[in-house]
């Protein structure tokens, strides 16, 4: 009797998937789009932090520069809810950023997302820059470039493992939902996102709608990974 | 190319962001957002006044943290003793009755405790301690645990000396309470619009209703202005003029689940003095 209704559940989750991308509903069309943009503004702001932090660790050296390495690292453990409540605590109205209100809006969703993966996008930014550097020293050096010129160029010579590193801030920005519950409010047809609809389906007991979201937004997430594959290879045939 | 695509990804994307519209912010309870209360009178009172209202759905205590911080513009909640302390302590009012609604005790199918069709809550939660019958409670200072806590107490049961055992305080909302208690076989307390609304059952069932003491009063208060200058005062007077206007109260009483009625308006009833 218990095992059934469970595969029931699975295979109505699947329907209703496919029916909530079908049917085009406008409510998930918002949700879908916010999650988008919200995330994806939270990597580009991230990463305009993250990259260069990451390169200039790769390339410098400096006292102290071993601790900053250890406190990135151990940053990408930060969990989304103490990152929410961090965030939560400055914009509200009794806090120090309170009279921007900003509040409850997509707007702290976006820091708060950004202040999650700036780590990572700086920790794994170091370590694949870090390996290029080791090759390259010798070579740029001779140009004349000190370690503060080599990080455009570094940069730029990493773009195609640097996609990767953004891709990974995506993915944990896009499947977080602790830190947007708290910052967003989960406000409908305002801060609701896919994970943050999905949690609420779950507490309604909808498992099967919260299944059927949750697909949706794995499709989104492949979608997302497979366009920047495919500029990649676009831009590495350009450049090749 | 690359780069030009990027930039102009980049460029886009924070102008959705910046859209502007009238509204207003309400600090309010899972069990009005999940019960679909919302969902059916908040588009009215849009309609009629170009305001919208921005839900921010969390538990009684929570609600009223969010006004103390000045995060809302209306509190809209439901444990009048923590409504009162929040008028009498400055952070905003006066506080108006809205409407009430009723809480249940649901529990398993095999009813370990016998108290299946009862009507008396104080009998039941003592029958359910006595039994040592696992019971699932919010646990998260919410409104219908402050109400849970006060029934334990007049039935003269401490259930805290069951936690760890068959006393389980899970710190969350109303829904996941339910999902708790329909996976461990338990009895809890919720309030019945969530419960219509609740689609995992598996084999819980409503076992005691129809207690006056499961009456639920809801309140709405105006964040005070005077501590907190942004709070729009006047769209967030109009919200509560609405809601407790024979507009508002009808659209309460209109809303039905499977032709149900959930919400009872009583805006009428003067609040006692205190």
């Amino acid at each position: 009797m218990a095992s059934l209704p469970g595969m029931n559940d699975l295979t109505s989750a699947l329907g209703q998937a496919l029916g909530l991308v079908a049917g085009g509903d406008a409510a998930l069309g918002h949700i879908v789009l916010l999650s988008l943009r919200v995330s994806l503004t939270a990597v580009g702001l991230a990463a305009l932090v993250g990259l260069p932090l990451g390169a200039l660790l790769a390339v410098a050296r400096f006292p102290g520069r071993g601790g900053v390495v250890v406190a990135l690292n151990a940053l990408m453990g930060l969990p989304p809810v103490v990152a929410g409540l961090l965030i939560y605590i400055l914009l509200s109205r009794s806090g120090p950023l309170g009279s921007l209100g900003l509040l409850f809006t997509p707007t702290a969703m976006v820091i708060a997302q950004a202040l999650l993966i700036a780590p990572i996008l700086a920790a794994l930014t170091r370590q694949v820059l870090e390996a290029m550097w080791e090759e390259y020293a010798e070579q740029l050096r001779s140009f004349g470039a000190g370690p503060w010129r080599a990080v455009p160029t570094l940069l730029w010579d990493g773009r195609f493992a640097l996609l990767t590193v953004l891709l990974a801030g995506f993915g944990r920005a896009s499947a977080e939902v602790g830190a947007v519950m708290i910052v967003g409010g989960n406000i409908e047809g305002f801060t609701r996102v896919m994970t943050t609809a999905i949690a609420l389906e779950t507490s309604k007991g909808d498992l099967p709608l919260a299944l059927a979201l949750g697909l949706v937004l794995m499709a989104i997430v492949l979608t997302v990974n497979a366009l920047a594959q495919g500029l990649r290879d676009l831009a590495a045939r350009q450049a090749g | 190319m690359l780069r030009r695509l990027l930039l102009l990804a980049l460029l886009a994307l924070p102008l959705p962001l910046a859209a502007q519209e009238r509204s207003i912010t309400v600090a309010s309870t899972t069990s009005t957002e999940q019960s679909g209360l919302f969902g059916h009178i908040l588009p009215i009172f849009t309609r009629e006044t170009g305001i919208a209202v921005r839900v921010v759905a969390l538990g009684t205590g929570q609600a009223l943290d969010v006004g103390r911080r000045g995060d809302a513009d209306v509190v809209f909640v439901h444990d009048r003793v923590a409504e009162q302390r929040f008028v009498a302590e400055g952070h905003g009012g006066p506080r108006q009755h809205v409407m009430l609604n009723d809480f249940v005790l649901v529990g398993p199918a095999d009813d370990p405790a016998g108290i299946a069709g009862s009507r008396d809550t104080a009998a039941a939660l003592q029958r359910i301690a006595a039994a040592r019958a696992p019971f699932i409670s919010r646990g998260d200072r919410s409104g219908t645990h402050a109400a849970e806590l006060r029934l334990w107490q007049q039935a003269g049961v401490d259930p805290t000396a069951g936690r760890g055992a068959w006393y389980r305080e899970i710190g969350q909302g109303m829904g996941p309470t339910l999902n708790t208690a329909a996976a461990q076989g338990a009895y809890a307390m919720t309030d019945r619009g969530t419960w219509l609304a609740f689609r995992n059952r598996q084999g819980l069932r409503v076992v005691v209703e129809g207690d006056a003491r499961l009456f639920n009063q809801y309140g709405v208060m105006l964040v005070n202005p005077q501590r907190h200058s942004h709070v729009k005062q006047a769209d967030g007077q109009r919200f509560i003029d609405w809601i407790v206007s024979p507009a508002g109260q009808a659209a309460i009483a209109s809303y039905r689940i499977n032709g149900e009625q959930l919400f009872f308006p009583n805006a009428t009833q003067p609040e006692p003095v205190s």
